[in-house]
């Protein structure tokens, strides 16, 4: 789960790593009131989506005055958000951020997350502030500092000084990041996350590191622990129907194509969307019922393929091992029949009693198309949709 | 011969009145596990599926000599429960439990570096040599002794490459779910080294799938220390970057952990690909008559 800018520099506040002054705002008159509290004379408004890349997409405006504050605001809030990174759809803006205007010296990127191969909390530092990691890594990977934390022993001070001095700050600067990245390591421990980024920190004209952007991302599994910040999570960022899919403890990934893909198991459901794909089709989602593949769990997986109007056939794909073929077939047919399925339905029952399987799926009258083999199965699907 | 576990195993469960660990725990009594107990703080001293019930695991292996043990407990409380077996002195511990907190785990793995135990998963099926020892949530009876390890990320896709193994004649030796999260116990390399050394292991399957980098490692460690075949498949080529594909662990970020990019350093690697999850068992049996 992501958390907004303004959630993130919240967190950051709380743990000492400084942000620009700042107020978040719903409407274009408390974007005003945010403006005249903060001071100054220039602003930045800055709206609110689960997304880099705003400021080349419009969403971050400077503004000279109180009133094209507002007016920043008005336009910003209500629209849609198209970055680079959204894949073509918008992300609705509710919410904006406004804040002073500091003068940037200098940009750096800093950010802490977990690396799975020395299973360790690891800091990325890069003197290309502003550009995205991804770009660096691939253009000038020497570029990119790095330092793994012990969990035992905890983020240590001479790790920042290491990274300061290689990123060229002067002493007390080294000083501020030091403390900077102790306060990151805290909260990133504290809250349970998967990732902060900052990008950019920035050095002020006098010498000052704040932190100009803020991407915080929640691990999901320890949101148990943390009912301040499952309470921060914003669904009209989200795709509506992964959304739903999580309430109803489905796992669901929206994608392009249109043949809906319901299987049991998360390694068994992405390698039957690539199945589909092997055979000439598009999958239009991911789709992992769970082992249990009951018939109500099938009913709410018919139901959210079905509210993708692309979707021209629907693949199921089962592996009955403890639970069996059979009962899974009787699941198969009540949701079919209960859902008013109106696209063909091709079903590969494999595992226990999967003959019965078959053979109930045949007896039942429904449109089910029956296959004893995956490979067949995704032709069957893809010839379906056609 | 096999690894990790076989016929003299002594397992206990932990979480074990639990429902899906009474099930599952059934389960394997019925495939001929050697479940000797199970741990219930709170239940100490009571019967459960006519077992003794411990409070701790230090009183479970003191009293029954157990080895492994397979743990259900909830994932707030699964990483204690790791460590209370580490320290007990079992030696293979199988964590089914799936959402542990990722910190949680980074904890766990550091502290498992000072004892001898090893851990298989957690978020997996566990492990399984047929005939002799089953731990974990796998259907039994799809297995059938022979010489095929088979090492996996899903739980799902181990079954598939199980039944085709099974079904062309070759069986399995033994069969470990490393599981789906990206902090984990044994990982790729570990189990590969082993099958190796397994005499009984003629050839090695290998599933993985999109995120982190454990396939491309492997992959390095094929090309420089296994000489035993290996038939291998990815899952997740047409998953989108991003997006966490139901396994924790199975996401692409920042242009890493591609599905093409493993298939790629695998290839290279000298591993067999397949492109289709259907033809496992064949091009393993394919291999080893040549």
């Amino acid at each position: 789960m992501n958390l907004h800018e303004y959630q993130s520099k919240r967190l950051f506040a709380e743990y000492g790593i400084a942000v620009p002054r700042g107020g978040v705002a719903f409407s274009p008159e408390e974007a005003r009131s945010a403006a005249i509290e903060i001071g100054g004379e220039r602003w930045a408004v800055k709206a609110q989506v689960h997304s880099g890349g705003r400021g080349k997409a419009g969403g971050v405006k400077l503004c000279g005055s109180e009133d094209k504050v507002a007016a920043a605001a008005h336009e910003l809030l209500g629209s849609e958000l198209v970055t680079y990174q959204t894949g073509g759809k918008g992300l609705p803006v509710h919410a904006v951020l406004v804040e002073e205007v500091r003068e940037i010296a200098r940009e750096i990127y800093l950010s802490l997350l977990v690396d799975r191969s020395s299973a360790r909390v690891m800091f990325l530092a890069s003197g290309e502030g502003g550009m995205d990691i991804e770009t660096v890594a691939a253009e000038a990977p020497e570029k990119i500092l790095s330092c793994r934390v012990h969990p035992a022993a905890g983020y240590q001070p001479h790790q920042g000084r290491e990274i300061g001095y290689a990123l060229g700050l002067d002493a007390a600067q080294v000083g501020s990041l030091t403390r900077l990245m102790a306060g990151m390591y805290r909260l990133f421990l504290d809250k349970d996350l998967n990732q902060i980024e900052i990008n950019p920190l920035i050095v002020t004209g006098d010498g000052e590191l704040l932190a100009l952007d803020a991407k915080i991302g929640v691990d999901d599994n320890a949101l148990f622990a943390h009912p301040d910040l499952a309470g921060l999570r914003d669904a009209t960022q989200e795709d509506a129907r992964e959304h739903a899919a999580r309430e109803h403890g489905l796992s669901y990934v929206t994608l392009s194509g249109n043949i809906g893909c319901m299987v049991n198991g998360a390694g068994l459901a992405m390698a039957t969307m690539d199945m589909v794909k092997l055979h000439g089709g598009e999958p239009a989602n991911f789709l992992d019922v769970g082992g249990g593949a009951t018939a109500e769990r099938v009913a709410e997986a018919f139901k959210l393929i079905l509210s993708d109007s692309g979707v021209r056939a629907v693949l199921v794909n089962i592996f009955g091992g403890i639970v069996r073929c059979d009962l899974i077939a009787e699941g198969l047919i009540a949701a079919v029949k209960e859902v008013q399925v109106g696209v063909p339905v091709v079903v590969r029952l494999e595992g226990t009693n999967a003959g019965e399987g078959r053979a109930l799926l045949e007896r039942s009258g429904l449109a089910i198309i029956a296959a004893n083999e995956l490979d067949e199965a995704a032709r069957k699907a893809v010839e379906a949709a056609a | 011969m096999s690894i990790l576990i076989g016929k003299d195993t002594r397992v206990i469960c932990q979480g074990f009145t639990g429902k899906q660990a009474t099930f599952h725990s059934r389960q394997c009594l019925d495939y001929g596990t050697q479940l000797v107990g199970g741990v219930t703080p709170g239940k100490g001293g009571s019967r459960h599926l006519d077992l003794p019930v411990f409070n701790t695991v230090r009183e479970a292996v003191d009293a029954t000599g157990a080895d492994a043990s397979m743990i259900y407990v909830p994932p707030p409380f699964a990483a204690d429960a790791i460590l209370e077996a580490a320290e007990a002195g079992i030696s293979v511990i199988v964590c089914i439990t799936e959402g542990i907190p990722v910190l949680h785990m980074l904890k766990v793995k550091a502290a498992l570096a000072s004892y001898d135990a090893v851990l298989i998963g957690p978020n997996c099926p566990g492990v399984i040599t047929p005939d002799e020892c089953k731990i974990g949530i796998m259907p039994g009876f799809i297995h059938r002794k022979g010489s095929i390890g088979i090492v996996s990320r899903s739980g799902t896709l181990t079954y598939e490459a199980v039944y085709q193994t099974t079904r062309v004649g070759l069986g399995q030796s033994t069969c470990v779910g490393i599981g789906g999260d990206p902090i984990k116990g044994l990982d790729f390399i570990e189990v590969l080294d082993k099958f190796e050394r397994d005499p009984d292991t003629a050839g090695i399957i290998m599933v993985g799938e999109i995120g982190g980098s454990a396939e491309e490692e492997a992959a390095e460690f094929i090309h420089a220390h296994v000489s035993k075949p290996v038939v291998g498949y990815i899952a997740g080529l047409t998953a989108p970057p991003g997006k966490r594909m139901g396994h924790a662990g199975a996401i692409i970020t920042g242009g890493k952990g591609t599905g093409a990019g493993k298939v790629e350093a695998m290839r290279r690697a000298g591993v067999e690909m397949v492109d289709s999850l259907s033809d496992m068992g064949q091009r393993m049996l394919e291999l080893l008559k040549n």
